[in-house]
């Protein structure tokens, strides 16, 4: 154990910071659920990738630094401290990326990698239907072969920018007689095939952050799968446990909001009630916890390590943090806490911390509702029985 | 920047682990409850591991390891509930008599130590009472600033009753002398204080993981409504929270074994405290009424975790001081802060 940063750790560190500073835009973007600011954003993810910032952790020949995760810890420890906008390529670059890079063969890896961490192609998930939400396995959308096609028919819903983005991965049902776990197949779909219907579904800010997918027919080429037919969910689970267990809740975003909220308590100390301090105490501590023990996760994944069934932990404790941030970030404000918008000096920041409130409600149902992940901590790790 | 024990690190805890498995399993901690608390063959099995020497330098016969190497161990011994006092010495007595260790009075005492010809007791004046005062040789006591390293002959001891039937605690009369101070530097024992919260810390993560092991254990052999207990999801999810909280409070113990920084120990004081009493709680529910029992062993794990989340400095003390280093207009607390001064 050494948790000491080495020399070029720090100089890397100094790098990236020196890069944002000269490139972080300076007034905000608009929001990325907006047509607007979903091209503001894939703008910068333009210049990032420009600066080889797009996915550090990546080949160079892949639009990467072949950094390792230590780098892309201190990577996002830079980013968040330079309040940079958010990654609208999240669903690629952190959760998709990663898949492919075990999963794809050398091609799809050359295809689709360089233009993502260039941001030329925005992913969206494609996971959830109507009838299949936590229940993964009851999808039904299906992708027939027909030839060197799959012929896809069905609906996606509640999927994440969906409205705006290019491509979107997710579950089809290659074999029509299969049910549950099996006959599934991982497939990568352009959203502008012929057949497609994307409707727009307004997000708790009224924002359209979801779009409902609806497949008529089409088609979509079979080098277009990811893996194995009928591999599909190995390889989705997989996804899910680079999604909960490392990449997609990277530890500066909590511990910037943690800092954030410190120091809304020190300029409301005078006037909040004495419970308020203790809040705002776990927060950090948990915060720090957080970051500690992903740098444990990715201490162990440099030498060898594999992610398993301790990802549920990672994500229950990230989305109930984020949630108690800014429920006493919100009772630090007091009546003030109900403004959206407003000429006083604070409005800004109040409404960051009502819409980021907003958010932390949906962290414990997406990526996995914490119900599931807590039934998978007691059967798969305390091995309790189904 | 590796945040991993080493290979070595790791194989010795799985030793310590079954060696304890072994030596200290529940039927025996519940013999040594009903007998006088202490069994002497255990402690001289310790011994001939090298426990007792684990953390004395190598110049006075020990291993001369270090606080990440010994952080593993005193959480088996909190795994375990060991009785014998291994952790408050070889975690916070040998740590500050080392650094005395050029003083020839003071390599005698580690010397023996090691060797388990002597047992040395240390309380801080903060804490009413010493645990294992009675079996030391040596008791490490303070008036003031100053830390006196005191004979067990110039002690007057009033034993106290522990809600925990393995502790032995108790009150301490002794007459300062100027032969006895071993350091009257200021802050010491504010250091002495990290190294007590940061045993207390890895047992009480042992401790909790042990009454979650047990409590899983159970549930799955009770049958109600002819299906086992564990199969209601209310008793998975209570058990899968107290996880949680045992996993995030980890990290922060080992870090602080680590940086032994004030922040860092009062961090993982105060997530072990807190993921122990939620263990505790827990627990007992998911037992039933076997969980209020003398006759079940959770209790020996419930007691000994209440009993240590009061001493070097209970939840509120270290929350205070935790306060004191993160809302202050200068605290360092951001994201690229956490490891900045290691
Ligand atoms: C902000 C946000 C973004 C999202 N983005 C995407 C996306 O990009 N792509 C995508 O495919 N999906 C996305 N989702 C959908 C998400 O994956 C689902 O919401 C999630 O899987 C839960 O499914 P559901 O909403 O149908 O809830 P349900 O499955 O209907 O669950 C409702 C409630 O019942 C509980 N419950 C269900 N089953 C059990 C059980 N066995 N035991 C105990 N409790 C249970 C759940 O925990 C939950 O509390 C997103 C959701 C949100 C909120």
């Amino acid at each position: 154990m050494d948790l000491r940063y080495t020399d070029k750790q720090n100089a890397f560190r100094a790098e990236v910071r020196a890069w944002m500073q000269a490139n972080v835009p300076t007034t905000a973007l608009k929001s990325y659920d907006t047509a607007e600011g979903f091209e503001e954003h894939r703008q910068w993810e333009r210049v990032l990738n420009s600066g080889r910032f797009g996915m550090v952790t990546w080949p160079e020949a892949l639009g990467g630094r072949g950094a390792d995760l230590i780098e892309w810890l201190i990577f996002e420890e830079e980013y968040y401290r330079a309040g940079a906008p958010g990654r609208v390529n999240q669903n690629g670059i952190f959760l998709l990326g990663p898949t492919l890079m075990e999963y794809g063969t050398p091609e799809q890896k050359a295809r689709f990698l360089p233009r993502m961490a260039a941001g030329d192609d925005i992913w969206a998930q494609g996971w959830s239907e109507p009838g299949a939400g936590s229940d993964m396995a009851a999808i039904r959308t299906k992708a027939i072969l027909d030839g060197d096609h799959y012929v896809i028919n069905g609906q996606k819903t509640w999927s994440t920018r969906a409205v705006f983005a290019d491509w979107c991965f997710g579950l089809f049902r290659t074999d029509p007689e299969s049910s549950r776990h099996h006959g599934m197949s991982f497939i990568l779909v352009p959203l502008d095939t012929p057949g497609i219907t994307r409707r727009p579904i307004p997000q708790l800010d009224g924002e359209p952050g979801f779009a409902e997918l609806f497949f008529d027919d089409v088609r979509v080429p079979v080098e277009n799968r990811l893996g194995g037919e009928g591999q599909g969910w190995h390889i989705a689970m997989a996804t899910a446990g680079f999604e909960r267990g490392l990449m997609l809740r990277s530890p500066a975003r909590f511990q910037e909001t943690a800092r954030r909220l410190v120091d809304l308590y020190r300029r409301n100390e005078s006037h909040v009630a004495p419970g308020v301090r203790d809040q705002v105490l776990k927060a950090w501590m948990d915060a720090e916890a957080y970051c500690l023990n992903t740098y444990m996760t990715a201490s162990r994944l440099i030498a060898g390590g594999k992610i398993g069934q301790e990802a549920s932990l990672n994500k229950i404790f990230w989305s109930e943090l984020d949630r108690a941030m800014h429920e006493t970030a919100l009772s630090i404000l007091g009546a003030r806490g109900e403004l959206m918008a407003s000429g006083i000096p604070e409005a800004g920041e109040i409404a960051r911390w009502l819409k980021g409130f907003m958010f932390s409600l949906a962290g414990p149902i997406y990526a996995g509702a914490n119900e599931i992940q807590r039934n998978i901590i007691a059967e798969r790790l305390l091995q309790l029985p189904r | 920047m590796n945040f991993a024990f080493t290979e070595d690190q790791l194989l010795f805890r799985d030793t310590v682990r079954d060696f304890l498995a072994a030596e200290c399993a529940p039927a025996q901690v519940r013999e040594a409850a009903a007998g006088d608390g202490r069994s002497p063959a255990r402690f001289d099995k310790l011994v001939e591991m090298g426990l007792t020497g684990l953390t004395v330098p190598e110049a006075q016969g020990g291993l001369g390891l270090g606080l990440v190497d010994y952080v593993l161990i005193a959480e088996e011994a909190g795994r375990a509930a060991l009785p014998e006092l291994l952790v408050d010495q070889i975690g916070i007595a040998v740590p500050l008599l080392s650094r005395f260790a050029d003083r020839p009075e003071v390599a005698s005492v580690l010397e023996a130590v090691a060797t388990g010809a002597a047992k040395v007791a240390i309380g801080h004046p903060m804490d009413p009472f010493v645990a294992d005062a009675a079996g030391a040789d040596w008791l490490i006591l303070g008036k003031g600033d100053a830390v006196h390293l005191v004979p067990a002959a110039s002690v007057a001891l009033t034993a106290e009753t522990s809600v925990d039937p393995l502790r032995r605690i108790a009150g301490v009369e002794w007459l300062a002398g100027n032969d006895t101070v071993l350091s009257d530097a200021p802050g010491l024992w504010d250091e002495i204080l990290d190294l007590g919260a940061i045993a207390m810390a890895a047992q009480g993560l042992g401790l909790a993981q042990a009454m979650v092991d047990l409590a899983a254990e159970y549930a799955r052999t009770r049958q109600q409504f002819g299906k086992p207990i564990g199969s209601f999801q209310a008793v998975k999810h209570h058990l899968a929270t107290v996880q949680v909280a045992i996993e995030f409070a980890r990290a922060p113990v080992y870090k602080a074994a680590f940086t032994q920084r004030p922040r860092d120990v009062s961090h993982a004081r105060i997530a072990v405290i807190d993921a122990a009493a939620m263990a505790a709680r827990t627990a007992i529910q998911v037992f039933g009424a076997m969980g209020y029992t003398y006759e079940v062993d959770l209790h020996f794990f419930m007691k000994r975790a209440w009993a240590l989340a009061g001493v070097w400095g209970d939840r509120h003390y270290h929350l205070d001081r935790m306060a004191r280093m993160v809302l202050s207009d200068d605290a360092a607390i951001g994201a690229d802060a956490t490891f900045a001064d290691n």
